[in-house]
């Protein structure tokens, strides 16, 4: 309805003081992975008799993965050129393929580490299936966790429509996104590309 | 039905309650201690107002007490683990087998060590934070109050978690690390290790979100015209060291979950098999720890700048070239976490490095102390019981620097790893560093936060027996541990001719508590005649910096006006030229409302620790729940802030402008 009505006129100082705070909570998440991809990076050949990341890993479903998160990034950011120009429905269709495609990311992954457990490769076999999982996995959780922070987003931009808290929310959203977008091409890069190179 | 009992008790059962009498003594002292505050508080009736006045409190200067009260409860806690220790250590020699056994005693230091670093050290140094970083930039509050309740409440909640091996299960066995494989579950199979882990792992969060919380808070909020290099030097030791948290912290929390993982998964991260590779926890824990240990002493060369500055009533010598030691300090205190364990056997090329690297932190650090001192030279210097910890300081600090300088050469380390002249060497460093620090800064900024000074003379007395118990207590161990002493020792022979070196540092030990008894007497003697030692003007030390500008008690809004800053030493250059601030135009301002959301998470938060130490998954998965929905119900809130109206706030300030002129 209110589909064209401008954003009122935000309390800058505020908005650029989390913006920066939130800024630099991605930095620490980022010192969080870096640490799970060093312990990955030194435990990657401890397969202790089991198969490696190049026997393991299923190319196809990684690159998959991979165009399915970045769309989903795409759209996000689609969906950010909406919010500033005040066009609800579009914000709205916008963050829908967002969510839409991060949930089939995560069900590729979830169906990817049930085949790997299934076929007796769970986290528990080996230093290398443990660095793995863990770290692939807290990756998983953190799209988990942008994706319930989006359901939420979406019914205040339903409800509450842009106001200046939920412009601020959604442009916090939108940098949690990309920054997991940019930790996966990290991800995809050194487990499953490094792993099919036996590197 | 089995299988029932299993899934609501986890791995508690009656058998968890501890059966060492010694033990089981503490943990229903403690009990009692508590219910005795419970009970006291019910009969004042306070519960109401502790709950709203403070529990629910935004305010930094409210949040920086209750860190203090927590830190100041547990250095009761962990002193009585080192008393238990001396008197083990002094009496426990050939036939003898001291008060308590292998098991309890390697319990009684881990939790020393994890006590009085985590939640003495750590909660000091947040408490001096709070208390003073946003009243000396100038602002009303830190950037995101809520966050700050947050984390004092995940730091309480890490702390009950480590006392609760008093009454219940027991504690890690295996040091303030826990080094795997021994913290490995095939080796510490109890509870122990996993109350060392949630502990940490849940006041380490708390940590981490202050370090972001007051980074932000000193790049954006500073008052108009504090230029970077106009920011007093406390603030600066503040805003570097929030720096290093946000590197530092993000890798225990990895590395505490990794070890968690290894227990409850069966994952191989750190186990003897299984590909594990138990000295990456070992360069992840130094990664983070070696920086945590500068983590908590710049704050503390932060305070001793402002109180020379102030005692020797002089500028600070060499202001920049002490911005340019904390950053130089900070970086190179990330470059040399492998100099922990020289004995893993890189090789000597990176030992060589490591090593070098170390010693290259003395020339920063000797910078500082050279300033202090050119701070001091032709000052006139008052020798007040800050000056006292001060002195004290440069005497220790330089004598245990040069220990660790001893230290840094790997071809000495391969001697003396794992020896008490080790212990003694970091014992010298955080005690004379850290803990002098954050007491003086405490005595210092004491009348600014509470309206009123502590008694002097048992201060110093207090000071004094710090010093002279620390030599008697520490002088020892540095010659034990070059006599072959290792660390941790439960028993040792008589024919090693230790014992009276023992005794002398138990007798030292008595003396740093004595100490205290004068440090607990003061705080008493101050509070019950603190008519006396009211602080009217608002600045009872004559001081530099722009806090001792606003009355004491500072009010909740911290200043009426924001005042505008020209001169790194504002308030000195203001009182100078004769031009002390007065408020001139009030504007309605706002601050945060009162929120119980942050107690609510925190003890949650503590179930949710408790429930991962004993294996309740359903009790885990709800308290991840709960908080998951109070977090969105409060984030979800547009109408956190309340507004004082310029009226109001005139109001408010009048008398206290009265008060200054």
């Amino acid at each position: 309805m209110n589909d064209t009505a401008a954003i009122p006129p935000l309390d800058h100082a505020a908005k650029e003081k989390t913006l920066f705070g939130f800024w630099v909570y991605l930095m620490t998440d980022c010192l969080l992975f870096g640490s799970l991809f060093a312990t990955y990076a030194v435990l990657h050949g401890n397969t202790f008799g089991g198969l490696a990341a190049g026997d393991l890993f299923n190319m196809p479903v990684a690159l998959a993965e991979t165009l399915i998160l970045l769309t989903s990034s795409f759209c996000c950011g689609l969906a950010m050129l909406a919010v500033q120009a005040g066009r609800k429905r579009q914000a709205l269709l916008w963050l829908g393929f967002t969510a839409a495609l991060g949930l089939t990311f995560l069900t590729f992954e979830i169906r990817e580490f049930a085949q790997l457990v299934a076929d007796g490769d769970s986290w528990a076999r080996s230093g290398f299936l443990s660095a793995f999982f863990t770290l692939v996995g807290t990756h998983g959780l953190h799209i988990t966790i942008g994706l319930l922070w989006l359901g939420v987003l979406v019914w205040q931009v339903i409800h509450r429509g842009f106001t200046k808290h939920v412009v601020r929310r959604l442009t916090l959203f939108s940098m949690f996104w990309h920054f997991l977008d940019v930790i996966w091409i990290f991800i995809f890069t050194v487990v499953y590309l490094m792993g099919a190179l036996r590197i | 039905m089995n299988d029932l009992l299993h899934f609501i008790f986890g791995k508690l059962s009656l058998n968890a309650i501890p059966h060492v009498p010694m033990t089981l003594g503490a943990g229903i002292g403690m009990l009692l201690a508590l219910g005795s505050l419970i009970g006291f508080v019910t009969y004042l009736k306070r519960w109401k107002w502790l709950w709203a006045e403070w529990f629910t409190s935004l305010d930094p200067k409210k949040i920086g007490t209750m860190y203090l009260i927590v830190a100041t409860i547990m250095l009761l806690r962990g002193f009585s683990d080192v008393m238990l220790m001396r008197v083990q250590q002094a009496l426990s020699v050939g036939s003898s087998h001291g008060i308590v056994d292998a098991a309890t005693f390697q319990q009684i230091f881990s939790a020393h060590g994890s006590i009085m670093i985590f939640f003495v050290a750590m909660g000091l140094m947040f408490g001096l934070i709070n208390l003073v970083v946003p009243l000396q930039i100038g602002a009303r509050d830190v950037a995101f109050p809520f966050l700050n309740s947050i984390s004092f409440w995940l730091f309480t909640a890490g702390m009950i978690i480590i006392n609760c091996p008093m009454v219940l299960g027991e504690f890690s066995a295996a040091g303030w690390l826990a080094y795997p494989p021994l913290s490995e579950l095939a080796y510490s199979p109890g509870v122990g290790v996993d109350y060392w882990i949630w502990s940490l792992q849940i006041a380490g969060v708390g940590s981490l979100l202050s370090g972001v919380n007051f980074l932000v808070t000193i790049i954006k909020m500073r008052a108009p015209g504090m230029k970077m290099m106009r920011l007093p030097i406390f603030s600066w030791s503040v805003l570097i060291t929030m720096v290093m948290v946000i590197f530092a912290f993000p890798i225990l929390t990895a590395t505490l979950g990794m070890l968690y993982l290894d227990r409850s998964m069966g994952m191989h991260f750190f186990t003897a098999d299984g590909g594990g590779n138990m000295m990456m926890y070992v360069n992840l824990i130094w990664a983070w720890g070696h920086p945590e240990v500068y983590i908590l002493v710049l704050p503390a060369f932060g305070v001793f700048s402002e109180i020379v500055a102030t005692f020797s009533r002089k500028r600070l010598f060499g202001y920049a070239s002490m911005v340019g030691a904390l950053s130089a300090i900070a970086f190179f205190s990330f470059i040399v976490w492998l100099h922990h364990f020289f004995t893993m056997g890189a090789g000597s090329d990176v030992n060589a490095f490591f090593g070098i690297m170390t010693m290259i932190i003395g020339i920063p650090t000797g910078v500082k102390i050279f300033n202090w001192l050119f701070t001091m030279f032709r000052g006139r210097i008052k020798f007040t019981s800050p000056m006292i910890w001060f002195l004290g300081f440069v005497f220790l600090f330089t004598t245990g620097g040069m220990s660790g300088v001893m230290l840094a050469i790997p071809g000495i380390d391969y001697q003396v790893h794992n020896s008490l002249f080790l212990v003694a060497h970091f014992h010298t460093m955080i005690i004379s560093g850290v803990v002098f620090g954050l007491f003086a800064g405490v005595t210092y900024w004491f009348p600014k936060i509470f309206g009123f000074s502590l008694h002097e003379g048992l201060g110093k007395a207090a000071a004094w027996c710090w010093i002279i118990g620390f030599i008697f207590a520490f002088g020892p161990l540095y010659i034990l541990g070059l006599m072959g002493a290792t660390r941790r020792l439960d028993h040792y022979d008589s024919i090693h001719g230790w014992q009276t070196l023992f005794i002398v540092a138990g007798v030292g030990a008595m003396i740093v508590g004595l100490g205290i008894v004068c440090q607990l007497l003061q705080i008493f003697f101050s509070i019950k005649n603190r008519k006396k030692n009211l602080d009217t003007t608002g600045d009872p030390w004559n001081g530099r910096t722009l806090e001792w500008s606003t009355v004491s008690p500072a009010p909740f809004y911290n200043y009426a006006v924001i005042p505008t800053i020209t001169d790194r030493d504002q308030f000195w250059e203001d009182k100078q030229s004769g031009k002390i601030h007065e408020p001139k135009q009030y504007a309605d301002i706002k601050l945060p409302k009162n929120t119980g959301v942050g107690v609510i998470v925190g003890g949650l938060s503590f179930l949710v620790g408790f429930a991962a130490v004993w294996h309740l998954a359903w009790l885990a998965i709800a308290g991840v729940l709960a908080t998951i929905i109070i977090l969105i119900i409060h984030l979800s809130r547009d109408d956190n802030e309340y507004t004082i109206s310029a009226e109001e706030l005139k109001k408010l300030d009048t008398p206290r402008k009265e008060q200054l002129a």
